[in-house]
């Protein structure tokens, strides 16, 4: 009886076992059609000014909504231009930190020391927007931006991005901010390849009479270069579509101005200011088709991050 | 020895090189730290006394120059990322497990390991922009449940990531013990796999709910805002980061003493997730 008993749980089971696969199955395929999904649905929602503009829109500064006339060009320079000052600040401070981290804190410093740029990423968006806005602003304005601009306007090509009256918020302010906000990325990435590099390598530069830098310059970063590459690019992903930080500071001017310290736009926030008071079609396609350049940049971006990143696993595991 | 070494001009320099980058290394680790502490000191500063008054919990936003407080945008708020973490996490962990435990290294499963990765640091106003164009426009009202689903596809991305990740740490010993048993795969999978990955699995959720807690981009286009107290799904809904948003930018200082007690709050609450979250790596660690 109990014998029967289990031949008939026996005989149900494979059943079972086939719907949890194909239930399991079904719901990665759905991740696997999210981008894709995401990307069509941009594309579709673009199509007025895709038909009418083409590939034109992303070259003209021209944004009027009165006449509905768009261009691209101001929100992706800013973009851009933010996120290139964000790497210049945030890439050599993630280095400085991750090399701290991994090389010269005693070892009870770093674990609080670590958790502590961690949370730098747990701070929401809305949150650094505002003290930029409210806090950091006012103080950049009344005593760093003067400086710049007296010291720098005078100088050739350099001068010109450092001219203009100091108004606080501007794309200079914004890359700042955004620096702050890629650093607990990138040292994150920096500080997992750092770890990778075997203690005997950089033991057998220390055995050669290498100073400290000597061994993190020489041998550790030429080690892991492809994986700090890729966690750049990350930091970078994460820069191109942050919008809350910049949508406060940068000052949402669709002017091109050779001047960081004038305000400009980004694509998101272009989308985050301008989308729910769109009116018209052509308006709203606009602003969607800025959302799919800026879904296009950062999927491009993060794609090759992840792509490095993950062929600097694969070649451990080789080597090993 | 070391007079020798001492005396040595390119040694010296070397060294002069080593301590002066060393010195910046942790000039660098201060700059992190300073930002920290700057802004986190200015939420208390600002937001402290806000955060105090009981009003912030119990009356409802104000018109400017009225008396408030934030009720309605935290309880919309509270509903919002519950349904949307209800939404993704079943979607997520069940994904994840066909990953870890049907897919392994199979070109599909390494395809959408990838997929997701890129999913997981996307612009998060691109999400918005996308339910928006699928759900809002076609049911053309803005939604709390649209505000939700924006969330959800947030969630699913990390929860897919730490689900695969902590189901792969199990290790294979205990799955081959329950099959000889002869338990089948779904019921190993059940009750073998997940709860030996349990602490790892709640990690990922947590982590995804401190996460979309402070969103507030995908939040603008989806559920919009309300200045009332609403928990209809189907209607526009108030919630903490659009309304910190709008009263922020507002030129009314009461508004803005909200959005800073509003601005305190969440970021409490999400920095209190992460610290949780880590707890519970470690002691499972």
């Amino acid at each position: 009886m109990s014998a029967a008993q289990a031949n008939r749980r026996i005989q149900f089971a494979p059943w079972k076992d086939v719907a949890f696969e194909w239930l399991t199955r079904a719901f990665a395929l759905l991740v696997f059609s999210l981008l894709a999904a995401i990307l069509i649905a941009l594309v579709i929602g673009s199509q007025p000014t895709l038909a009418k503009y083409g590939p034109a829109f992303v070259a003209s500064a021209e944004w009027d909504p009165v006449r509905e006339e768009f261009g691209a060009l101001v929100p992706i320079y800013g973009t851009l231009m933010t996120s290139l000052i964000a790497m210049l600040i945030g890439v050599p401070a993630s280095f400085g930190i991750a090399l701290f981290l991994t090389e010269l804190s005693p070892a009870w410093l770093k674990r609080p020391l670590g958790t502590a740029i961690e949370l730098l990423a747990a701070i929401p968006s809305i949150i650094y927007g505002m003290w930029g806005l409210f806090v950091f602003a006012p103080q950049f304005q009344a005593h760093v931006q003067p400086w710049l601009s007296e010291r720098l306007s005078g100088w050739p090509v350099i001068g010109a991005l450092f001219e203009g009256p100091p108004i606080g918020i501007g794309m200079l302010t914004a890359g700042l901010i955004l620096s702050i906000m890629v650093i607990p990325f990138i040292t994150a990435v920096m500080r997992d390849v750092f770890d990778l590099v075997p203690p005997m390598l950089k033991e057998s530069a220390y055995g050669l009479g290498a100073t400290t830098w000597e061994v993190v310059w020489r041998v550790v970063l030429p080690y892991t270069k492809v994986g700090v590459i890729g966690g750049i690019m990350l930091g970078l992903g994460r820069a191109l579509g942050e919008t809350m930080a910049v949508t406060f500071v940068i000052g949402n001017a669709h002017r091109l101005s050779a001047s960081l310290l004038a305000p400009g736009n980004s694509i998101a926030s272009a989308l985050a200011n301008e989308f729910t008071e769109a009116v018209g079609d052509l308006y709203f396609s606009a602003l969607i088709e800025l959302g799919l350049i800026l879904f296009l940049i950062t999927t491009i971006v993060l794609a090759l991050s992840k792509l490095l990143l993950s062929s600097l696993t694969r070649g451990e595991g080789a080597r090993t | 020895m070391s007079a020798v070494r001492a005396t040595n001009p390119v040694y010296r320099w070397r060294r002069r090189v080593n301590a002066a980058l060393l010195a910046v290394s942790g000039f660098a680790l201060a700059f992190g730290l300073f930002w920290l502490a700057w802004i986190l000191g200015t939420l208390l500063l600002e937001g402290g006394e806000a955060l105090l008054r009981a009003t912030l919990y119990y009356k409802m936003t104000p018109p400017p120059g009225g008396d408030g407080g934030l009720a309605n945008a935290i309880v919309g708020s509270l509903i919002m990322v519950g349904v949307g973490t209800l939404i993704g996490t079943p979607v997520g962990i069940l994904a994840g497990t066909y990953l870890a435990e049907y897919g392994r290294r199979s070109r599909f499963a390494d395809a959408t390991r990838f997929l997701n990765d890129v999913l997981l640091s996307a612009p998060s106003i691109v999400i918005g922009l996308f339910v928006y164009s699928v759900y809002v426009a076609r049911v053309k009202h803005f939604s709390g449940f649209a505000g939700a689903l924006a969330l959800a596809l947030l969630v699913i991305p990390v929860v897919v990531r730490t689900t695969d990740d902590m189901l792969k740490l199990v290790p294979n010993s205990l799955r081959e013990a329950a099959v000889a048993l002869g338990c089948p795969t779904w019921k190993m999978v059940l009750s073998v796999a997940y709860r030996a990955a349990r602490a790892g699995i709640l990690t990922g959720i947590l982590l995804a709910v401190a996460r979309i807690s402070g969103e507030t981009a995908p939040l603008l286009f989806t559920a919009l805002n309300n200045q009332f107290w609403s928990t209809a799904l189907d209607k526009p809904m108030a919630n903490l980061p659009v309304v910190i948003f709008q009263f922020a930018m507002s030129p009314y200082a009461d508004w803005q003493r909200l959005a800073w007690g509003g601005a305190a709050l969440i970021t409490l609450a999400v920095l209190a997730l992460n610290i949780l979250a880590r707890a519970l790596v470690r002691r499972t660690a």
